[in-house]
């Protein structure tokens, strides 16, 4: 008991434990992979068939396309979403395969700073195209 | 019944950890799960490309013609082929996924039915797409 009251909240260990887990998390990583998953689904129909109908197209009709506010805006729903949901994905892939704590953190901070890096280029390359567009 | 030598505490740490492929007998659903992972690095290498791609568009025409230059040879028609039937393979499978989240077909034999469904539709959608791809690129 002397333990429990050392701590400042009224919470139970079990209370505190529940729905965080060792991660600190809860399930916030598989309820955003799931999320994520869901927006992707028909974000990549619509990303196929972009890719299907511009495959032959000239310089200026693929910008007017992607200029679309329509598409732009979806487009950079599914470029974030589908860097957000890969980087999930290669979490899970790096803590169940390396073992060694070092390279583990290491390759996890380069996978979420490359996620950002990339997704923030993505909507600032959309973003270009769509407003400068003429 | 001979009794079988304990095992050495340092084998211990030796132990192979979670997904430990080496000791699976090979089986449709493990297959299907780590091909699952497989297309999803596939796909997170593509996604690096795909922006590329639109930094080039968006940076402008010398920078858009190389883009389709380079996916217009064969390292490049192969690595989009790749990507969509990566994409095909995950986005089926996905399905199956979110399905078994919702917390249906979690049987052995609903997931071998399933995982064969998820099978045969990636082989025809997939040879459809790539030939619809191939034959428009000429």
């Amino acid at each position: 008991m002397s333990k429990r009251s050392s701590t400042a909240s009224l919470k139970s260990p079990l209370g505190v434990a529940r729905g965080l887990g060792s991660a600190k998390e809860g399930v916030g990583h598989w309820w955003y992979q799931r999320l994520t998953a869901i927006a992707l689904a028909p974000l990549s129909i619509l990303f196929v068939w972009l890719v299907l109908h511009l495959l032959n197209a000239e310089y200026d009709v693929v910008r007017a396309t992607i200029a679309q506010p329509f598409i732009a805006v979806l487009l950079m729903c599914f470029m974030v979403s589908l860097f957000y949901h890969g980087q999930l994905g290669l979490q899970t892939i790096i803590e169940d395969y390396i073992h060694q704590r070092a390279l583990e953190l290491t390759l996890l901070i380069l996978v979420k700073f490359s996620a950002l890096l990339f997704s923030v280029a993505s909507v600032l390359a959309i973003a270009r195209i769509a407003l400068t567009n003429s | 019944m001979a009794v079988e030598a304990q095992p050495k505490i340092s084998n211990h740490a030796k132990r192979p950890l979670s997904p430990h492929l080496q000791v699976y007998k090979p089986q449709l659903t493990s297959m299907m799960s780590i091909m699952h992972r497989g297309t999803g690095v596939a796909l997170c290498a593509g996604a690096v490309l795909i922006a590329f791609g639109l930094l080039a568009l968006a940076d402008g025409y010398e920078s858009w013609t190389y883009f389709r230059a380079q996916c217009g040879t064969l390292i490049g028609k192969l690595v989009i082929s790749a990507f969509l039937l990566a994409l095909i393979y995950h986005w089926l499978n996905g399905l199956r996924h979110l399905g078994w989240d919702a917390g249906y077909g979690l049987d052995i034999k609903t997931t071998y039915t399933t995982g064969k469904l998820v099978a045969i539709l990636f082989a025809v959608i997939g040879a459809a797409l790539l030939y619809f791809g191939l034959r428009s690129t000429t």
